[in-house]
C-alpha cells in the first residue's frame, strides 16, 4: 500500500517535473579530488570573466568521475571527468558502449607527491629504496627473502633519524595510491636490487606484485579520506610521516616539514624539469558530443588550458599545480577537439 | 498474634532506626541515582566539549577583515576605445581589475608613508583577495560611468592576514608559512594602524555562494542555506500530506488484518533504514530512470521524503492514538460519518502531536549528508539558483554537504569556515525544535 503511493506519488511529481526540467545550461564537472581545486578555482574564474554560468564541480574520486562520465550521453549526464590518471582502456570501452564515442583528452599539468612530516620533527632525506625497505610485507636481507623486520628509520640507513617508521599512505581507492606504488616502492624495490632478489624467487609477475605489497603489522597505515585526515593523523602521531599532494603541502609549510626524495627538494620547478622523480599527469576529459548542447563546454577547456591560466605564472601554478611545458600543444589539440583515437 | 514477637528473640523493626535489609534497598537507590546523574552530567560534558570547539573554531567566520583603499580606475586599461559601450568593457577580465587593485594599493601605501622595504611587490599584492577583483569587475560593470574616478574600495584581505586578526596565524607560524610571511602582517598592522584596515561582523558570510580552494576569506553559505531551504520545501509539500494520510487510513480506516501488520512492521522498519540507502535509491530512481537533473534540491527533496516519511508516519499515528475513543464514539453517536469525525474531531486534536512529529523529521532531514552524497548535492556550485519552481531544478548545495566539502579543502581557513556553517546548522536546528515544542505547548490538550 505505501509503496504503491509512493510510486504514484513520486511518478506524478516526475511527471510534473519533466517539463520543467529543459536543457541544462551549466557545464557538469566530476571526478577526481586531487584536480577537484583546480578545477573549481577555473570554474570560478571562468563565471566571473564570461557571460556563461559557473559550472559545478564533484568531487568523488578519478574512477568514480570516469564511471559517471561514460553512463551515456544526455542532460542528465556530466560534461567533464576530472582524473588524476589516465582513463584506461576498459573506461574507453564502457563509454563506449554507453553512446560517449567522441572524448577529448586535455592534460593540464603535474602534481607532485611528497613526504611530509611535523614541523617540530627530525628532517628526512628519503631514497626510493628506504622507502620499499620501510614498508614492503617483505624485503631482501643479505640475499634472502625476509618478513620486514624494521621498526625505526636507522636500520634501515645509519644517516636516517633514530624515529619508529610509521607512514601516513593514501588508501587503494585514491590514485595518488598507483602512483606511491609504481614511482616510490616499485623503483626502490628495483633500485635496492631487491627485484631481482624477489623475482628469481617468486617468478616474474609474482616477483613485481611482491615488490609492492605493503606491510599489515601497523608501521604503514592506508588513510581512505583526504590529506585533511592525512594531517590531522600526523598532528596527533608526531613521529608520524604522510604522502601528501604538493599543492596541499604548500598550504601548509606551516605544519609539515618536508623531506627530500635522492637529494631533491620538491618544488613546482623541480617537478617540471624532472628532476624530482615523483609525480604524475593530471587530465580532464571532455564528451565532445555535448559541445554542441551544453554551452561554453568548449570555452571552458579552452580557458583551463590557456596560458593566463594552467601557464606558469597562472594561479593555478600559484596553488601548487606543475605547469605543462607542452601546454601549447594542448591548446591546439583543444582548439580542434582532437578526440583519443579509437 | 504470636508470642514468638514478644519475647525479644528478634529486633522489632523501628521506622525511626533503618534495618540493613532497608539500608540496602536505600544504598542502592542511591547508587541508582548517582548513576543516572553520572549519566547525565558525562552527556552534559560532552556537549558543552562539543559546543566549545565548534563555537570557538567556528565563531571566526562571522568576522571578516576589510582593508579600505581608493581605487583609481584607470580608463585607459578599463575601457580602451573610450566609448564606455558595455560590450567592450565586459572583454576587460578580473585579471586587469587585479592589477588596478595592486597599483591602487601600492599608491595608497606609499601615500601613507608605510615602508615596505623588505616585501616584494607580489607580497603586497597578495594582501587583497583574489575575490576583490571579481567584485570591482561587477561594480564597474554595473555601473560603467565610474570609470575615469576615483572610488572607494571597501576589499576583502587574503585569508592569511584575516587569520591573523582572528588568531589563527601567528607571527611564528607565519615566518614558516609559504604564503605570507611576518613583514605582510606587519604591513597589514601598519594599515591597520592608519585605520584602513578593519576586521568587522561578517554578513556576506550568511549570503555569497561558496568560493574556490585559493579565496577561503569569499566563502560563504548563502546557496546552501537556500539548497537546504528548497529540500525542505520540497520535503514539506510531500512528506507531510502523504504521511499523514497514510497514518490516518492506517489507525481509523484499514481493517486491522495481517496486511496491515505486515505494512506497520515495514514502516518501523523502514525508519530504521540507513540513509546512504535512500540515496542509492534516489540516484537509481529519480536521476538514473526518471532523468531529473543531478545536483538539484528536487531530487534531494525526494530522497529525503522517502527518508522522513516513516518518521512522519510513525510519530501521526501516535499522535491518533492518543485521542480518546471518547471522541470519536460522540461523534459517531450524533450521527457523524466515519470520515466526518475524523477530520473534524480527531484530526484537529492529534494535531500537536503531528506538527511535532513533523518539525522533528524535517529537522533530521536538514541534518542528513548521506543520501546527498550520491546525488550530486556535494559540489562546487557558485550561481544561486532562480526562485522556486525553476530553482529547484538547477545545481545547489546543502548545509550539511558545505560543511563536509569545506572539511576537505586544503586551506586551513576552510576549517573555520566549516565549523561556521556548523553554528549556522545547528542554529536551526535549534528554531526547528523550539518551534515544535512552542507549538506542542499552545495545542496539547489532556484528558
Amino acid at each position: 500500500m505505501k509503496s504503491a503511493k509512493l510510486t504514484v506519488s513520486a511518478l506524478a511529481v516526475i511527471a510534473a517535473s519533466a517539463t520543467v526540467a529543459a536543457a541544462r545550461d551549466q557545464i557538469q564537472v566530476s571526478g577526481s579530488s586531487t584536480v577537484l581545486p583546480y578545477s573549481t578555482i577555473v570554474a570560478e574564474a571562468f563565471g566571473e570573466n564570461t557571460d556563461f554560468p559557473t559550472p559545478v564541480v564533484e568531487s568523488g574520486g578519478s574512477s568514480a568521475g570516469l564511471k559517471k562520465f561514460c553512463e551515456g550521453v544526455g542532460d542528465n549526464t556530466i560534461d567533464i571527468a576530472n582524473a588524476s590518471r589516465p582513463i584506461k582502456e576498459s573506461e574507453i570501452e564502457a563509454c563506449k558502449a554507453a553512446g560517449v564515442t567522441d572524448i577529448m583528452e586535455v592534460r593540464i599539468g603535474y602534481d607532485g607527491i611528497v613526504f611530509a612530516s611535523d614541523i617540530g620533527g627530525n628532517d628526512f632525506a628519503f631514497t626510493p629504496a628506504d622507502w620499499f625497505n620501510a614498508l614492503a610485507a617483505e624485503i631482501v636481507v643479505d640475499g634472502k627473502v625476509v618478513p620486514n623486520p624494521h621498526t625505526k628509520w636507522n636500520e634501515i640507513r645509519s644517516d636516517l633519524p633514530d624515529q619508529e617508521i610509521l607512514a601516513f599512505v593514501p588508501g587503494t581507492k585514491h590514485g595518488t595510491r598507483e602512483v606511491f606504488e609504481e614511482k616510490v616502492i616499485a623503483a626502490g624495490c628495483e633500485e635496492s636490487g631487491a627485484a631481482e632478489v624477489l623475482k628469481a624467487e617468486k617468478g616474474e609477475d609474482e616477483g613485481a606484485s611482491a615488490c609492492m605489497a605493503l606491510r599489515t603489522d601497523g608501521k604503514s597505515i592506508d588513510i581512505d579520506g583526504d590529506y585533511t585526515e592525512t594531517l590531522a593523523r600526523i598532528q596527533s602521531a608526531k613521529n608520524g610521516i604522510g604522502v601528501f599532494g604538493l599543492s596541499f603541502y604548500e598550504n601548509n609549510t606551516d605544519k609539515l616539514k618536508v623531506a627530500t626524495i635522492a637529494g631533491v627538494q620538491p618544488s613546482t620547478e623541480s617537478i617540471a624539469s624532472g628532476e624530482y622523480p615523483v609525480s604524475r599527469p593530471l587530465f580532464f576529459y571532455v564528451k565532445k558530443q555535448h559541445i554542441d548542447t551544453v554551452p561554453g563546454l568548449k570555452e571552458f577547456a579552452e580557458f583551463f588550458v590557456s596560458d593566463e591560466l594552467a601557464g606558469p605564472d597562472g594561479p593555478l601554478a600559484a596553488y601548487g599545480l606543475v605547469a605543462d611545458p607542452e601546454l601549447a600543444t594542448t591548446q591546439a589539440a583543444v582548439a580542434d577537439e582532437a578526440t583519443l583515437a579509437q | 498474634m504470636s508470642d514468638a514477637t514478644l519475647d525479644g528473640a528478634q529486633p522489632r523493626s523501628s521506622l525511626l532506626v533503618a534495618d540493613p535489609r532497608t539500608r540496602k534497598r536505600n544504598a542502592a537507590e542511591a547508587r541508582f541515582r548517582a548513576y543516572g546523574l553520572g549519566a547525565i552530567v558525562i552527556s552534559m560534558i560532552m556537549l558543552v566539549i562539543l559546543l566549545f570547539t565548534i563555537v570557538t573554531g567556528g565563531v571566526g567566520a562571522f568576522r571578516q577583515t576589510y582593508l579600505e583603499i581608493p581605487v583609481a580606475l584607470d580608463a585607459a586599461q578599463l575601457d580602451k576605445n573610450g566609448n564606455r559601450d558595455p560590450a567592450d568593457i565586459r572583454k576587460v577580465l578580473t585579471l586587469t581589475y587585479g592589477k588596478i587593485l595592486e597599483q591602487s594599493l601600492q599608491q595608497a601605501i606609499a601615500d601613507k608613508g608605510i615602508a615596505v622595504a623588505e616585501l616584494s611587490a607580489k607580497d603586497v599584492s597578495n594582501l587583497i583577495s583574489k575575490e576583490a577583483s571579481a567584485q570591482l569587475r561587477n561594480r564597474v560593470l554595473a555601473d560603467p560611468e565610474l570609470i575615469g574616478q576615483t572610488v572607494e574600495a571597501r576589499v576583502l584581505v587574503n585569508g592569511r592576514v584575516d587569520g591573523y586578526y582572528k588568531g589563527r596565524v601567528s607571527m611564528e607560524s607565519a615566518a614558516r608559512d609559504a604564503n605570507t610571511s611576518p613583514a605582510q602582517l606587519q604591513l597589514a598592522d601598519a594599515l591597520k594602524a592608519q585605520g584602513m584596515l578593519a576586521t568587522e561582523w561578517n554578513w556576506s558570510f550568511l549570503t555569497s555562494p561558496d568560493a574556490s580552494d585559493q579565496r577561503p576569506e569569499a566563502a560563504g553559505v548563502g546557496i546552501a542555506i537556500l539548497g537546504s531551504l528548497y529540500m525542505m520545501l520540497v520535503v514539506l509539500a510531500l512528506a507531510v500530506p502523504i504521511g499523514v494520510a497514510a497514518s490516518i487510513y492506517l489507525e481509523e480506516f484499514a481493517p486491522k488484518n495481517r496486511w496491515t501488520d505486515i505494512i506497520e512492521v515495514n514502516i518501523s522498519n523502514l525508519a530504521a533504514v540507513p540513509s546512504i540507502v535512500f540515496g542509492i535509491l534516489g540516484l537509481a530512481a529519480f536521476i538514473n530512470f526518471a532523468g531529473l537533473p543531478q545536483s538539484a534540491p528536487i531530487v534531494g527533496g525526494l530522497v529525503l521524503t522517502l527518508m522522513t516519511l516513516p518518521t512522519i508516519i510513525i510519530a501521526t499515528r501516535a499522535a491518533l492514538k492518543a485521542v480518546p475513543p471518547s471522541i470519536r464514539d460522540a461523534a459517531l453517536g450524533v450521527g457523524a460519518s466515519k470520515m466526518q469525525s475524523v477530520f473534524h474531531h480527531v484530526l484537529p486534536l492529534a494535531m500537536p502531536g503531528i506538527l511535532t512529529g513533523t518539525i522533528i523529521g524535517l529537522a533530521q532531514a536538514l541534518g542528513e549528508t548521506a543520501p546527498l552524497l550520491l546525488i550530486g548535492m556535494v559540489a562546487f556550485v557558485k550561481n544561486f539558483p532562480s526562485a522556486p519552481p525553476d530553482g529547484l531544478f538547477e545545481p545547489a548545495s546543502a548545509l550539511p554537504v558545505q560543511v563536509y566539502n569545506w572539511t576537505q579543502r586544503a586551506d586551513p581557513a576552510f576549517i573555520e569556515r566549516a565549523s561556521g556553517a556548523i553554528i549556522v546548522l545547528l542554529a536551526f536546528l535549534l528554531c526547528m525544535n523550539l518551534l515544535a515544542i512552542l507549538l506542542r505547548r499552545k495545542f496539547e490538550r489532556r484528558w
